[in-house]
């Protein structure tokens, strides 16, 4: 049921998983709420090939 | 894709039941019947003498020598660029060798048994440091070093394991990982343990006069005894993992000096190689970077498997090796290589990574996806026949087998 | 050759090999030493010492364990002052590792496995990777926020049509303001929890309101984003129809107020349909649209701050009036309108049309004409719209994309006010006030344009919104205490001044 898991976000402490600018994380981290940074780059290096591959394959 | 989550979870699993036990030495003949007289063994993927490096050389001119096929090294190479000699892959003999890893007719071979299975894999008895044919040495002292280990070490440790119901080496390896061994770089605890589950029927089945005290003095000096038990473990565990339709798992890394070639299990005996690269380390006094022959040697078997490079977390001191070197660093390469598995392994376990299991099934879909290359660790030889190791270091697995490997898998499952 | 070899043995000394292989390339690296080594007296060791000429007497008497310092050098001088150093170095204690080095996962994967309770995943990688991310998040269960924009609208649409099967709720693309369960992502004001949940398809749409209502003296329960574009045909409202389940649900929540562009009939129509079964009274700001057919648990308002009044219940009327806004005697009665906030922009244009006045802007409301238009009427401009952001921050993260355009204002003999928002909160810049106030006062003018402002924020955001207006108020801002109020003033302005001239 899509709305138990939607209103289960709003009932819980935010957890969050931070892709991207990293100044988003560190202001969370000030306010106290759980968050982990990915050190994140294209993936498979900006091969737009190997990577619409990989999409394929699923990973 | 639905087939390769349920490939690779029967890959990971077979992996994780394996149950490899030391059981016996016995002449590579007697392993390996398809063996014969000038047929040499070799680390790597499939490579011809033109194409093979200095060390490599050194060792094949040398084994000559040692098997009798040549009266001496100068006679040796003659013969070997005139193609006298067969050269095959161990792999393709279910056996394995650390750098060079020449394994001929003659010299002893460890036998791992996977219990599980049924199946065995084989690795020559690692010769200790210095200059050994393992890193392309070939004078008297190499060969003597040969003939003393097939004529004196090799028969003692057969009898001794043969006595009773071999060795078993998954607990011995989760044992070795508590005490800062990654079973590549270091072995020294794994290598102690062995040799004290030895001893007692060594000395049973081994008098003074057949050599028991240099046997002891020997295998208790060498630090490293225990890397190619490790190594023939690795082929013993990944064989079974071979030829899964649909897994992206790799089953065996490995290099040849020149080239360095991956498999992977859903593409079966298809070889991707790539050129070798250099490794990153720390020099023995009178050495440089210059003097260092590119990556060497199966035994990179041991990081296919979650060991090595995969397990740095478990052995600080080894991080030291690279750049900075920072031994609080040595938990990143694990948790990076945790990027690059399907699994871990929950029996090898990391207690300073909170019993982290070591990252287990390399899967070429995330190395690709990642850019992170395995990281091995790994002795340097010098790039000269004859001279021997020269330092030891890091060094990545080439990118390029992985991307080759992934475009191959995916055309043989009709994906593009 | 005249190398000196200077070795010293100690008897006993255990150091880890790699330690020691780290420590004789320190030495060895120094001036004037040829080779350098510090090992454990190993019979193979001594034989690689021996071959790197490096051993004497004493080193060759040492034992496995005893550790071997062996140095050649240019002259014994240097030699000993080595030897004198490789000892202070293995006696000295080890610096404590500290921190040590970290770790940072490199996937999603990886982050999950070493987090495997995160609920949501927040994304700001460039567009073309974007939904990418927020598929695998999807299908790990996550909830995503994506503040990336340039994202193609069907692949939006293709992404929320799996998420909503997934049952996992799809913030954006191009989705600047949330408050969940009382944390502010991104864009978004520290304002006080309480019984109102915002749907925003605006970011500073949501901004305002959820200040607004803080400033009223309410306070928030959710404030779920959906993206600019949700309410498109092409989408069809399908994250602002989850988050209406959402809020009706949620038990903190008994006000709900929806924020958005007006959308296509059909599209509204859907959402209005949602609406009339929602057991919770409903506020609707449909920035820039007419009147619409409201069911009988919604009301609609036109602007952001009646969305903020209405919602606790306020009157509508009532525009604070400053003591005098009277433009100077050489100026002309057009407005600049310098916004960073686009829905602050169209809600100024709502006034501004309500008013009869004329309007321009880069992005008009209905009513309003285009930028190129010819001819007279205000000028009200989004600065966060692409052709001023272009390969540069947005202005809200970086005021200088406003300081040329303000300057020319300034010096603009035709323009009678200059209207400008400043927002602040978690994300903003960490000082609008202070860099407009700089720029305003080097580049004072005796008969100036009337600078009308308002601050969106609280006091609680980091920037503190009482210090912003102070800063502004000291370079002779006149400071509203809404976007809308500003509007407003600066219209009596303009009237007021037409009246004169009259």
């Amino acid at each position: 049921m899509s709305e138990s898991k939607v209103k289960k976000l709003l009932d819980e402490p935010l957890r969050v998983v931070n892709i991207g600018l990293e100044g988003f994380a560190t202001e969370l981290e000030q306010q106290g709420v759980k968050v982990i940074q990915v050190d994140w780059s294209p993936p498979a290096g900006g091969d737009t090939k190997l990577a619409n591959l990989l999409s394929k394959l699923g990973t | 894709m639905k087939i390769i989550e349920d490939a690779n979870r029967e890959a990971l699993k077979r992996m994780l039941s394996g149950d490899p036990v030391l059981v016996d030495v016995i002449p590579a003949s007697a392993a390996i019947p398809e063996l014969k007289q000038r047929m040499i063994l070799h680390a790597g993927p499939p490579i011809g003498w033109d194409r093979l490096c200095g060390p490599m050389r050194g060792a094949v001119t040398g084994i000559a020598v040692f098997e009798g096929w040549a009266p001496d090294l100068e006679a040796a190479e003659n013969l070997a660029a005139d193609g006298a000699f067969e050269l095959h892959p161990n792999h393709h003999f279910d056996a394995v060798g650390p750098m060079t890893g020449l394994t001929t007719i003659s010299q002893p071979v460890m036998v791992i048994e996977n219990r599980t299975f049924g199946n065995r894999a084989y690795c020559a008895i690692n010769e200790g440091l210095g200059k050994v044919l393992r890193f392309g040495g070939n004078d008297e002292e190499v060969l003597d070093r040969l003939r003393w280990l097939r004529d004196v070490l090799g028969p003692a440790m057969g009898k001794a394991l043969r006595s009773g119901d071999g060795i078993p080496l998954k607990s011995l390896i989760a044992r070795g990982l508590t005490m800062g061994d990654e079973m590549h770089q270091r072995n020294v605890a794994c290598s102690g343990l062995t040799l004290r589950a030895l001893a007692p029927a060594l000395a049973t089945t081994t008098t003074s006069d057949d050599g028991l005290p240099e046997i002891l003095a020997f295998v208790g000096g060498n630090d490293q005894f225990f890397l190619n038990i490790a190594m023939a473990m690795g082929k013993a565990i990944m064989d079974p993992v071979r030829d899964i339709d649909g897994s992206t798992l790799v089953t065996a890394m490995s290099r040849n000096g020149t080239d360095f070639g991956i498999r992977v299990s859903g593409t079966g005996d298809t070889w991707f190689t790539a050129p070798v690269e250099m490794p990153e380390g720390l020099y023995f006094p009178g050495f440089t970077e210059s003097d260092a022959n590119p990556d060497m040697g199966d035994s990179t078997i041991v990081e296919t498997i979650g060991l090595g490079g995969f397990a740095m977390g478990a052995a600080p001191a080894v991080a030291g090796f690279v750049g900075a070197g920072a031994a609080s660093g040595a938990a990143v390469f694990t948790r990076t290589m945790g990027e690059i598995t399907f699994g871990e392994n929950p029996e090898w376990t990391i207690p300073a990574l909170d019993y982290l299991g070591v990252p287990t099934g390399i899967d070429i879909r995330l190395v690709v996806e990642t850019g992170l290359a395995p990281t091995i660790n790994t002795g340097i030889a010098h790039k000269e026949p004859g001279v021997g190791q020269v330092g030891a270091g890091v060094v990545r697995a080439p990118m390029s087998c992985f991307e080759q490997a992934l475009r191959g898998f995916a055309e043989r499952i009709g994906v593009s | 050759m005249n190398d000196v070899v200077v070795n010293k043995v100690r008897k006993g000394f255990y150091l880890d090999s790699v330690a020691l292989m780290r420590l004789s390339r320190k030495i060895a690296e120094k001036e004037g030493i040829r080779e350098a080594a510090l090992m454990m007296g190993t019979p193979q060791n001594r034989e690689i010492m021996t071959n790197a000429g490096l051993l004497e007497e004493a080193g060759r008497a040492a034992e496995g364990g005893d550790l071997v310092i062996a140095i050649r050098a240019i002259t014994r001088e240097t030699a000993e002052t080595a030897l004198i150093e490789s000892e202070s170095y293995l006696d000295q204690p080890m610096a404590a590792g500290g921190e040590g080095v970290a770790w940072r996962p490199r996937t999603l994967r990886a982050a999950v496995k070493s987090m495997p309770e995160a609920n949501l995943v927040l994304i700001s990688v460039p567009g073309d990777f974007a939904i990418a991310e927020a598929r695998k998040a999807i299908r790990r269960g996550l909830h995503t926020m994506i503040f990336s924009d340039n994202v193609p609208l069907e692949e939006e649409a293709a992404l929320k049509r799996e998420a909503r099967e997934l049952g996992c709720l799809v913030m954006g693309p191009d989705c600047g303001t949330a408050i969940i369960n009382g944390t502010p992502l991104a864009f978004a004001n520290s304002v006080p929890r309480g019984e109102i949940g915002i749907v925003g398809a605006s970011g500073t749409g949501t901004q305002e309101v959820t200040c607004l209502i803080a400033q009223y003296g309410g306070g928030i329960s959710q404030a779920i984003g959906v993206g600019g574009r949700d309410l498109k045909s092409e989408v069809g409202g399908i994250s602002t129809l989850m988050a209406l389940d959402a809020l009706e649900a949620d038990p903190k929540t008994k006000q709900v107020v929806l924020i958005s562009k007006p959308p296509p009939t059909e599209v509204a129509s859907r959402v209005l349909e949602r609406i009339a079964a929602c057991r919770k009274p409903v506020i609707i700001c449909f920035i820039g649209s007419g009147e619409l057919t409201m069911p009988t648990n919604a009301v609609q308002v036109y602007t952001l701050k009646d969305a903020a009044r209405k919602s606790l219940g306020l009157s509508l009327d009532g525009i604070e009036n400053p003591d005098s806004v009277r433009i100077g005697q050489a100026r002309r009665a057009c407005v600049h309108g310098l916004f960073s906030g686009g829905t602050l922009c169209a809600e100024a244009q709502v006034i501004f049309r309500a008013a009869g006045e004329i309007v321009r802007s880069n992005s008009p409301v209905p009513g309003a004409s285009p930028v190129n238009h010819s001819g007279e009427g205000h000028l009200l401009l989004d600065l966060g719209d692409d052709q001023y952001t272009l390969g540069k921050p947005h202005p809200m993260i970086d005021p200088t994309v406003r300081d040329e355009m303000l300057i020319n204002s300034v010096n603009d003999i035709t323009v009678g006010i200059i209207l400008v928002d400043l927002v602040i909160g978690y994300g903003a810049h960490e000082d609008p006030a202070g860099h407009f106030a700089k720029i305003l006062k080097a580049n004072a003018n005796n008969d100036q344009p009337i600078i009308l402002a308002s601050v969106t924020g609280t006091d609680r955001d980091p920037q503190n919104r009482t210090d912003q207006i102070a800063k502004l108020k000291s370079a002779g801002v006149l400071v509203a205490p809404t976007n809308a109020d500003a509007a407003n003033w600066a219209i009596t302005a303009i009237q007021s001044r037409r009246g004169e001239v009259h």
